[in-house]
């Protein structure tokens, strides 16, 4: 019918992709090779990739003492041929890296708190743990006054002292119950709420004076690793609610003098560095109070890192307050719900949720900041190593040692970073693009 | 009718159940609580001040201060131990905090636009290397670089000056290139400074005209490339005249900057200037540190210019380089720039750190050292809080003024 010399009547076999356009040839042009200088920067990245690799394995591992008495084990000087890592130091000083001058027989103490709060912050943390419900008040509750009775003792209160001190707070505390008592009857949760927390403040002054029947322990003995999350623990827990409180009394604007009062506190605080508000709490405190009273350093320490943080705070809740759109709060006054309602229920659940991430690196901060506290003389983790490789048994450690230190830090606050990716993802509601 | 009504049935609950009295009342309240709370602390100050015999006021400024804040060939402001007051003392802190607050910042953001760029590179060795430091090195409390930097680095720099293996002694610290000029050792840098002669203001002129020439230059030709499309090279003209120019009128002026080398001499170094070790240890942790932070920024800035900027660039046919200084940049600058400049208020606080390892900074020297000496508490700690807050407010003001200039002009 036609002079066509040629019709192909069946497919021809599908051959596979040329090499450099599909599978591992692709995924290394595409990632590593793609033009002449990735190729460079690939070269010379692997080569300080496997530089540092190697030049730390050697230094932990292949070269390292796991097992020394003194420095004498672990200097080049002494044992002739090169040292890494002196793991026997860290393991000779561990307990005192983690406790500080803490009394050796009453180590149970703190691990019992730090059981305490894992057991506690698991179910918080995580959905997948039951109990939630259960540990959100306790940890609130009890927990703080548990764990100050275990680790500190019986703390010496003035009041209870005197008979008539002990006969106005029982007095209190049964009144405070039948208040609340009252108040549950009629519906009058303002009632309810002043009626039992009268009684449970009074309850806890008892717990504290009692402390458990234990021995008492001094602030000045507590250090490392210990105190590090005591400071950090307290901080986190004050700044949150004093954090909000402020950024709520920034925002009220039919209240300007509140208003200018908590503007001046943040920017103040902001303005300055941690460091001098921790020399103010150890310099000026002293003389602010009426004498006779004074707070102990750690509680002075407590107090600067507290305050600072607070300030941080506000400023991370503002950001998420003003995040909220106008309609919001439009409708929670349009439902009739009172102020304390309508920031518990609608603004403040969303706010919150806005700014997950930056509370989290505010704490991150925090946990790193503790570390100022060395310099007013607490014996912190970092302050606890230095004073080890001073020591002269120890002399020359100062790489093994703060490198150790290092690692501790690192993985608690990479461990905070990852957990406020996951809050965040798990927390995520609307769309996401 | 229903105001009245409310105004005739004034009553005490409506003291706290009416929104508005409310607000007054518990403005009262919270303002007598804090008028209270400072009369107290005014009062025991005084009190205690009075029993512990100090003498409130700042008369202690013009006392002679009596102790070395620094070493001799740190000392930027002529300290002189025999004569120098406290208010000596207040001046020295305040100006080698500012001094390691400002070389800081410019190495940081070096630091930190290189790393942030290189963590948004295609290479994922790169991007690994990038990400690395960045993790590793924020989340390492500051204080633990400084302690790393300065006991763990610097200090294990070999010695300034020693035996040296052929015999004698020398200097063994490092030499840089082998040029003899600069050293570095456990003791700091020494480096060749300038020797200014007469008629040394020449080149000064030369660079101020040179910095006013680059100004001119891009605007003639920024305007031309406007007119004609033609683009002049105003990098490589700017970079020629800034160099070029000093150069020639230092020929010009008969070579009034000579230079003081630092010659090695029984035991010690002679002539030159020197960064203290300390303040090496101090300026490598904090760029270290904000260096990682501001990366984050800078990366996240570049982040938030949406992809459909890049893919019109390279749609009109601009360059990759010239897309991402012409289109990208300018852009990620807005957001960039808020969080930047908290970083760099950040590192301006941090400096404040240099009290652990000696550096002479405010708050080393005077609001430890003046302190422990006058126990003037409270002056001395107004006075440094003072001095951040003026530092702080300063950069803010600056950086917002920048802020506005790069701000989106919406129409």
């Amino acid at each position: 019918m036609s002079d066509i010399a040629y019709v192909k009547t069946e497919l021809s076999p599908t051959l596979p992709p040329p090499p450099n356009a599909a599978g591992p040839m692709k995924w290394l042009k595409d990632n590593l090779f793609s033009t002449w200088y990735e190729a460079i920067g690939t070269v010379v990245a692997s080569a300080i990739l496997i530089y540092l690799f190697m030049s730390i394995v050697d230094w932990a591992f292949v070269t390292s003492v796991w097992e020394a008495s003194s420095f004498e084990d672990c200097l080049e000087r002494y044992t002739g041929h090169p040292v890494g890592a002196c793991w026997g130091f860290v393991d000779a000083r561990f307990n005192q890296f983690m406790f500080g001058p803490y009394p050796t027989d009453s180590y149970w103490r703190p691990i019992i708190v730090g059981i305490l709060l894992v057991a506690g912050l698991l179910p918080i943390m995580f959905e997948q743990i039951p109990g939630r419900k259960i540990a959100a008040p306790l940890m609130l509750g009890i927990f703080p006054w548990l764990s100050v009775a275990l680790l500190h003792g019986p703390i010496e209160m003035t009041t209870l002292d005197s008979g008539l001190g002990i006969g106005v707070t029982a007095l209190l505390f049964v009144l405070g119950i039948a208040l609340g008592l009252y108040g549950r009857k009629n519906f009058n949760p303002g009632q309810t709420m002043i009626g039992f927390g009268v009684a449970y403040c009074i309850g806890v002054m008892y717990f504290l004076a009692w402390g458990l029947g234990l021995e008492t322990i001094a602030t000045n003995k507590y250090g490392g690793f210990m105190l590090t999350l005591i400071l950090s623990a307290v901080g986190i827990g004050v700044s949150l609610p004093l954090g909000i409180v402020l950024a709520l009394g920034r925002r009220a604007s039919n209240m300007p003098l509140i208003q200018m009062l908590c503007i001046g506190f943040i920017e103040l605080v902001r303005a300055v560095p941690l460091i001098t508000i921790l020399f103010m709490a150890q310099f000026m405190l002293p003389l602010f109070l009426p004498e006779g009273v004074d707070f102990d350093n750690l509680v002075r320490a407590l107090v600067g890192v507290s305050l600072f943080s607070s300030a941080y705070m506000a400023e991370v809740v503002r950001g998420g307050l003003q995040a909220i759109p106008k309609g919001q709060f439009e409708a929670a006054d349009a439902l009739g719900l009172n102020y304390s309602m309508s920031m518990r229920l609608i603004i403040l659940p969303q706010a919150l949720k806005i700014v997950i991430p930056n509370i989290v690196s505010t704490f991150i901060g925090l946990f790193k900041d503790t570390t100022l506290v060395s310099i007013i003389g607490l014996l912190d983790l970092l302050l606890t190593m230095k004073q080890a490789i001073t020591s002269t048994k120890w002399l020359g450690m100062e790489h093994t040692g703060y490198i150790f230190v290092g690692l501790i830090y690192l993985v608690c606050c990479f461990g905070m970073s990852r957990y406020s990716i996951y809050l965040e993802k798990k927390l995520h509601t609307g769309h996401k693009r | 009718m229903a105001v009245e009504a409310e105004n005739a049935n004034f009553s005490l609950s409506s003291l706290w159940y009416d929104k508005r009295n409310r607000a007054i009342v518990l403005q009262i309240i919270t303002v007598s609580i804090f008028v209270w709370f400072v009369y107290q602390i005014v009062n025991n100050a005084v009190t205690n001040m009075e029993n512990q015999g100090l003498n409130p006021g700042f008369g202690f400024m013009s006392q002679i201060a009596g102790f070395n804040p620094t070493s001799p060939e740190f000392n930027l402001t002529s300290f002189d131990v025999n004569s120098s007051t406290h208010g000596d003392v207040f001046v020295l802190g305040i100006v080698n905090t500012l001094l390691i607050s400002f070389v800081g910042v410019i190495l940081a953001t070096i630091v930190g636009f290189v790393v942030g760029v290189l963590r948004l590179s295609n290479n994922l060795l790169i991007k690994l290397l990038a990400t690395t430091y960045i993790e590793v090195m924020r989340n390492i409390p500051l204080l633990l670089h400084i302690f790393i930097w300065y006991f763990g680095v610097v200090l294990f720099l070999p010695q300034l000056m020693g035996a040296l293996p052929e015999g004698g002694r020398g200097v063994t610290g490092i030499n840089f290139l082998g040029l003899d000029m600069i050293f570095m050792s456990n003791r700091g840098i020494n480096f060749p400074s300038p020797v200014l002669e007469a008629g040394w203001q020449v080149i000064l002129i030369a660079f101020i005209a040179a910095i006013a020439g680059i100004v001119f230059l891009s605007k003639w030709a920024k305007k031309r490339q406007d007119e004609t499309g033609q683009i002049f090279p105003v990098l490589w003209a700017s970079l020629g005249l800034i160099i070029g120019l000093p150069i020639l009128a230092y020929f010009i002026a008969g070579q009034p900057v000579s230079w003081d080398i630092p010659q090695a001499t029984r035991f010690n170094l002679k002539g030159g200037a020197s960064m203290p070790g300390h303040m090496m240890g101090l300026l490598m942790a904090l760029v270290v540190y904000t260096g990682a932070f501001i990366a984050e920024n800078v990366r996240s800035g570049i982040q938030s210019v949406s992809h459909g900027q890049t893919e019109a660039a390279f749609a009109l046919g601009i360059r990759p380089n010239v897309t991402m200084r012409k289109i990208i940049i300018p852009q990620a600058m807005r957001v960039i720039i808020p969080p930047m400049t908290s970083q760099y208020l950040n590192l301006t606080k941090n400096s404040s750190l240099a009290v652990a390892i000696g550096y002479p900074d405010l708050v080393n020297i005077f609001t430890g050292v003046s302190l422990n000496q006058t126990g003037n508490a409270v002056e001395i700690i107004a006075l440094t809080m003072l001095v951040y807050l003026t530092i702080s407010l300063t950069i803010s003001i600056f950086m917002n003024w920048y802020n506005k200039r790069v701000a989106l002009v919406e129409r």
